[in-house]
């Protein structure tokens, strides 16, 4: 577990959402500091096996610390200082593209859905 | 943009450089990764977490100076500027943070002055990849920046970087479960052999004795002899606190002799020493040497600093690794040299000027001998011992799908990424490149030298094309016509 152990000088709080949820965080540390400090172990898993990496490196060079923030994904979170408001997501396994057969059958479905939609109204 | 010197890097060398060349009329620009100067060693020197001075003692407070001395000169400072390419007309490409997405930008420079650093050593251990699991540096990364630190944390490996973030913790008021002290005892007898540059850096060895008396006093328990460590992972842990699943680290194995060794502990930070951070040196073409002593790669540079590329020298840690002292020192010697080079000052004024710079440096280096005898990692650790151990921690390749590779006739280091995917994950080689030469040159008999290292190349950090497109190439375009 990591406690703060001194401050210097005390710091503002802001408000930052992970996974959806609000925490308050100190203004000026990195989102892999605040994930750490929080008691978050994890934040995504190996692209290859799924297993779950937390930051390693803390300076930039090992990518183990990637979650997506504000809807960009693979941000190096030991890189990146919290913001007011900034969204936080883990990440799991690889990025999920659809590919073009599922891209149809995805369409497919939503046309389906609002000819369904379109009979119920009438 | 144009400027006569362009520096990468904000840590000692850096700033000392920049402070010495805008000093002597060139114009500097500084981009750097970071939020903030002071590079790892300095880390949030201009925003300090901790009121406690004794913390992180007089070593990491004289960065102070250094940044005061940048502030007062004239030079442009870029930060969170990640640079990913430069090219042979001096053009240095970067990404910075533009409100919702990154924006790509080139700098144009008479010369480039390379101040990347170092970073920490792989140390492919057994379990490494658990959460939990992190860099001694990280540990101290995050005392410098956040105030935090872990309690009941066990500390492996060897080097001075360990008995100082040791140390911080005891000041820190911070219980340390066990130091696992991997120095082999045939370290100490090779040392010995250069006692005599040792002596003239008496002080660092008072330094480091101090350290270590220092632990021993607070009563953590220091195992010296550490053979093997294995980093092991909880079966049944409390899912509430996770982002992504279960698995984090519950406990560490260590063995000395032939007795191993189980304590429990959810901090384990390794450390086995640094290396120089070769990959946008490697991928703008300056060449690189294996550097026995250190059991590293080392650009092959002048007493100047300049690269195998005419346009690019290359200073600090990334140049050799020498600790933060000699790192300014060199960075106030290329600085002084460049300003002749480009035409501010002659040749006699240089030399007059960088005299006491190299007396500084020379006092320095004589010690390091010493030092990389000490702490040379031994090669058991610095390869994995079982098959299973993963090498690329990205792209998850074991030591023992390296060895089938090798088996099958795979030639080098490059062509292991067509073998494995090896080295092809977002950290570019990073976290495996050192280990997967010594593998290879293990396994084939051959000298690490021989072996070679991943061909590097631009960009060195991941960029999405949205990025690549952002670049606003009009200057450039102009300049072709």
């Amino acid at each position: 577990m990591f406690i703060q152990v001194d401050r210097n000088p005390e710091p503002d709080l802001i408000d930052i959402l992970i996974n959806g949820t609000v925490y308050q965080v100190s203004a000026g540390i990195s989102v892999a500091a605040a994930l750490l400090q929080l008691g978050f172990k994890h934040n995504r898993q190996s692209l290859v096996s799924g297993s779950e990496r937390g930051p390693y490196c803390m300076m930039g060079v090992c990518f183990e610390c990637l979650v997506e923030i504000n809807q960009v994904a693979n941000q190096q979170a030991c890189l990146t200082q919290v913001t007011g408001g900034m969204q936080i997501m883990s990440q799991q396994k690889e990025r999920h593209i659809p590919l073009p057969a599922e891209q149809d059958s995805l369409a497919y479905n939503a046309l389906e859905k609002a000819q369904k939609e379109q009979v119920n109204a009438n | 943009m144009q400027t006569d010197l362009a520096i990468v890097g904000a840590g000692p060398a850096g700033l000392a450089a920049a402070i010495e060349a805008s000093a002597l009329g060139l114009n500097v620009t500084l981009v750097d990764e970071q939020s903030r100067i002071g590079g790892q060693i300095y880390r949030n020197i201009e925003q300090q977490s901790l009121s406690k001075t004794a913390i992180l003692g007089a070593d990491y407070y004289a960065g102070i100076e250094l940044a005061k001395a940048f502030n007062a000169s004239n030079c442009q400072y870029i930060n969170q500027a990640s640079v990913w390419q430069l090219d042979s007309q001096g053009e240095l490409y970067y990404s910075r943070e533009n409100q919702t997405q990154s924006q790509a930008h080139s700098l144009k420079a008479k010369h480039i002055l390379l101040a990347s650093g170092a970073q920490e050593r792989p140390f492919p251990i057994p379990g490494w990849t658990l959460p939990g699991v992190m860099t001694a540096g990280a540990a101290q990364i995050l005392l410098k920046t956040s105030g935090v630190a872990a309690e009941g944390a066990v500390f492996a490996g060897s080097g001075p970087l360990l008995y100082l973030i040791v140390y911080q913790y005891i000041q820190a008021g911070i219980k340390v479960k066990a130091l696992l002290d991997t120095t082999p005892k045939a370290n100490y007898v090779n040392a010995i052999k250069h006692l005599d540059g040792a002596l003239k850096g008496w002080q660092h060895i008072y330094k480091g004795l101090s350290l270590i008396k220092a632990i021993k006093a607070a009563g953590v328990s220091h195992i010296k002899g550490v053979k093997a460590l294995e980093a092991l992972a909880t079966s049944n842990a409390d899912t509430s606190a996770n982002l992504a699943g279960p698995a984090s680290l519950d406990k560490v194995h260590y063995t000395v002799g032939n007795r191993t060794v189980e304590i429990q502990t959810e901090h384990l930070f390794l450390h086995q020493g640094v290396v120089p951070n070769v990959n946008l040196a490697m991928a703008s073409g300056c060449l690189h040497d294996w550097h026995q002593d250190q059991a590293c790669w080392q650009p092959v540079l002048d007493e100047w600093g300049q690269s195998s590329q005419a346009n690019i020298s290359i200073i600090g840690d990334g140049a050799g690794i020498a600790g933060a002292q000699s790192a300014a020192y060199k960075g106030r010697l290329t600085a002084i040299h460049l300003a002749h080079t480009l035409g501010k000052i002659s040749l006699e004024q240089r030399d007059n000027l960088s005299k006491r710079w190299r007396k500084h440096l020379n006092n320095e280096l004589a010690f390091r001998p010493f030092l990389d005898a000490l702490y040379l990692p031994p090669a058991h650790l610095r390869r994995p011992q079982q098959d299973d151990t993963l090498v690329c921690r990205c792209e998850e390749v074991s030591y023992g799908e390296i060895k089938s590779a090798i088996k099958q006739g795979c030639m080098g280091p490059n062509q292991l990424k067509s073998f494995t995917r090896c080295g092809m994950g977002p950290c570019q080689g990073r976290q495996c490149g050192l280990t997967v030469t010594e593998i290879m040159a293990y396994e084939t008999q051959e000298q690490a030298s021989d072996v070679g290292y991943y061909r590097v190349r631009a960009p060195i950090k991941p960029l999405n094309l949205g990025e690549l497109a952002s670049l606003d190439t009009s200057a450039l375009e102009q300049e072709k016509t």
